[in-house]
């Protein structure tokens, strides 16, 4: 290993930098809890005593449980679809060869690039010229093409990390393609498929720009957010949503990616 | 929930495990994969490809009254060139959304690297600890920043209570700076994968090489990692600038009216101004100027490689 250590000598600075990288990625976010325990309307320094007020005011609005409704149903469903299409085509992307497959794959991929801001006007467009009036419903189709990248991403590394040659040594020994998939395929690829759920759910639950276009009169959990942002008095109650939804995504997100963690190895071992 | 069945079928067809069928499987391989794909294909082709046709087809209507004119015209496109209003607010989010794009290639590039090279136990973690913002609400995070540029917002009273400042630093918050930093922070944990990726690939054995033929560390990095780690940090910049030059949320709330990029425009076509078809037309030529600079960029990249090797 001797002549590999200058590589691993520890840089200094570089881990420093490491250090500040993280806690300014970090420190802007951390502010919304601290402030939501803040005893004053106004987001500011100097602190002025801690307090649950905000956080109990929250719980008495209709609105904001009307709003978690939409969101969990829309994250539901939207998670369901996105994982269940996004499994056969991971499915389909690693274990089939198909002409084309390239352009194909950078088709479904568009939605991480492009900006919602177009898909969102052009969902809009096409619903309103069917008559299609918005709705929840449209919402979740937003969501869903937002989401099946995500899934598709999540659950390849894991259809690539185990050897296809134990799927044909279930197909030899007399069960069904059905069956393979069941018992065979499906337990391996089980913690990419609930890594997927974890983590497009949570990319619905958060999601904004498409919501913002494609919401009827029941606003999801950001649409709510976002019209409270006029009003300066509502500051603290929304810091304390805001908190509360932003640890409920941090648990959501790390547990996901624990789950699918070995996939990630294998995958960067490429 | 129809297309996840039908692969069912085909499935079952393939109970009988004769060589035969195994052939006649191995060689309609591609129609398996494809069957396998369609219902996301389909799916894609109902949400992307249909309502960006129809969005085409929009953008050479015009409005009138509360209705559309569908004679076909390029009214929208001549008076997105005539104005000045609409070039100069595509030239600002092009430029806003480069100096974030640059931004954060600059910034996340080192982290990407301490990861791919000085982190030896629970690579992994870091990771997951770098890109965790990245999934969570791009809305309240952008609305943190909010908290922090405000007027009398973090920075602002932090420094009033320290005394270093008398009043407010009114140029925080509704800059094209507060939209830029925020841009940048957003989407740092987006460019460091495609760079963490591509250094991890690099062959180690390549750089020991370099020392044993008498490379410094600095002549290391820049004849054979920064080169050999390009293609990621083309991938990172072209995966924050294509996104960012779009973004609704950030110049809204950040912007104020020096900070407005296209996407604001666009957006306020569909809402208060109600020129759906004006709006169309901007959303083209927002897709059109982000794919042509694009595709600029990733052949001055090419051109560049192969000069120098």
């Amino acid at each position: 290993m001797s002549h590999t250590s200058y590589i691993k000598r520890p840089n200094r600075p570089l881990q420093f930098y490491a250090a500040l990288f993280l806690i300014v990625l970090y420190v802007p976010v951390l502010f919304l809890p601290l402030f939501s325990f803040n005893d004053s309307v106004y987001v500011r320094f100097p602190l002025k005593g801690f307090t649950f007020q905000w956080y109990v005011e929250l719980m008495d609005r209709e609105p904001v449980w009307a709003a978690l409704r939409n969101s969990i149903q829309v994250g539901i469903a939207t998670s369901v679809f996105a994982t269940g299409l996004g499994m056969f085509a991971a499915k389909a992307i690693t274990r089939y060869r198909i002409p084309g497959k390239g352009p194909l794959v950078g088709f479904i991929m568009l939605p991480l690039v492009v900006p919602g801001i177009i898909f969102g006007v052009a969902l809009l467009v096409l619903l309103s010229r069917m008559g299609i009036s918005l709705s929840l419903y449209t919402v979740t189709i937003g969501h869903v093409i937002v989401c099946l990248p995500f899934a598709i991403a999540t659950m390849i590394p894991r259809f690539e990390g185990f050897d296809p040659a134990i799927e044909e040594a279930s197909a030899d020994l007399g069960e069904n393609a059905w069956w393979t998939f069941w018992r065979v395929t499906f337990p391996m690829v089980f913690p990419g498929v609930l890594a997927s759920l974890l983590l497009t759910f949570t990319v619905s639950f958060d999601e904004f720009i498409m919501a913002f276009f494609l919401t009827g009169t029941d606003p999801t959990l950001p649409m709510y957010i976002w019209a409270q942002l006029r009003f300066p008095k509502e500051f603290p109650s929304i810091l304390a949503l805001a908190s509360i939804i932003l640890v409920v995504s941090f648990v959501l997100v790390f547990l996901g990616q624990w789950i699918n963690r070995d996939a990630h190895a294998a995958a960067s071992k490429k | 929930m129809t297309g996840q069945i039908t692969p069912a079928p085909d499935h079952a067809t393939a109970l009988p495990r004769t060589g035969r069928i195994g052939m006649l499987l191995q060689r309609s391989e591609a129609a398996r994969g494809y069957s396998l794909l369609t219902p996301t294909l389909l799916i894609m082709t109902i949400g992307i490809l249909v309502p960006f046709g129809i969005l085409v087809t929009m953008s050479f209507w015009t409005q009138a009254g509360f209705g559309f004119d569908t004679a076909l015209t390029t009214a929208n496109y001549e008076k997105a060139a005539e104005r000045p209003i609409y070039g100069a607010l595509l030239t600002r989010s092009l430029k806003m959304s480069a100096m974030a794009t640059i931004a954060t290639v600059l910034l996340s590039y080192p982290m990407a690297y301490f990861v791919a090279f000085h982190v030896h136990r629970n690579k992994m973690m870091w990771i997951v600890l770098i890109t965790l913002p990245f999934w969570t609400s791009y809305l309240l995070r952008v609305f943190a920043w909010k908290v922090v540029l405000g007027y009398e917002g973090v920075i602002n009273s932090f420094l009033m209570t320290l005394g270093l400042i008398e009043a407010p630093l009114e140029f925080l918050l509704y800059s094209q700076s507060a939209v830029v930093i925020t841009l940048a922070h957003a989407w740092a944990a987006f460019a460091i994968l495609p760079m963490y990726v591509s250094l991890e690939k690099i062959d180690r054995s390549l750089l020991e090489a370099a020392t044993d033929l008498g490379d410094g560390p600095m002549a290391r990095f820049l004849r054979i990692t920064l080169p050999l780690s390009m293609p990621g940090v083309i991938s990172a910049s072209l995966l924050i600038f294509i996104p960012t030059t779009g973004d609704y949320i950030t110049p809204a709330l950040l912007g104020g009216p020096d900070g407005a990029m296209i996407g604001n425009l666009i957006q306020k076509q569909f809402g208060a101004i109600n020129d759906w078809p004006m709006g169309a037309a901007l959303s083209i030529i927002l897709m059109l100027s982000i794919g042509a600079i694009a595709l600029g960029f990733m052949a001055a990249t090419n051109f560049v490689r192969k000069r120098i090797s």
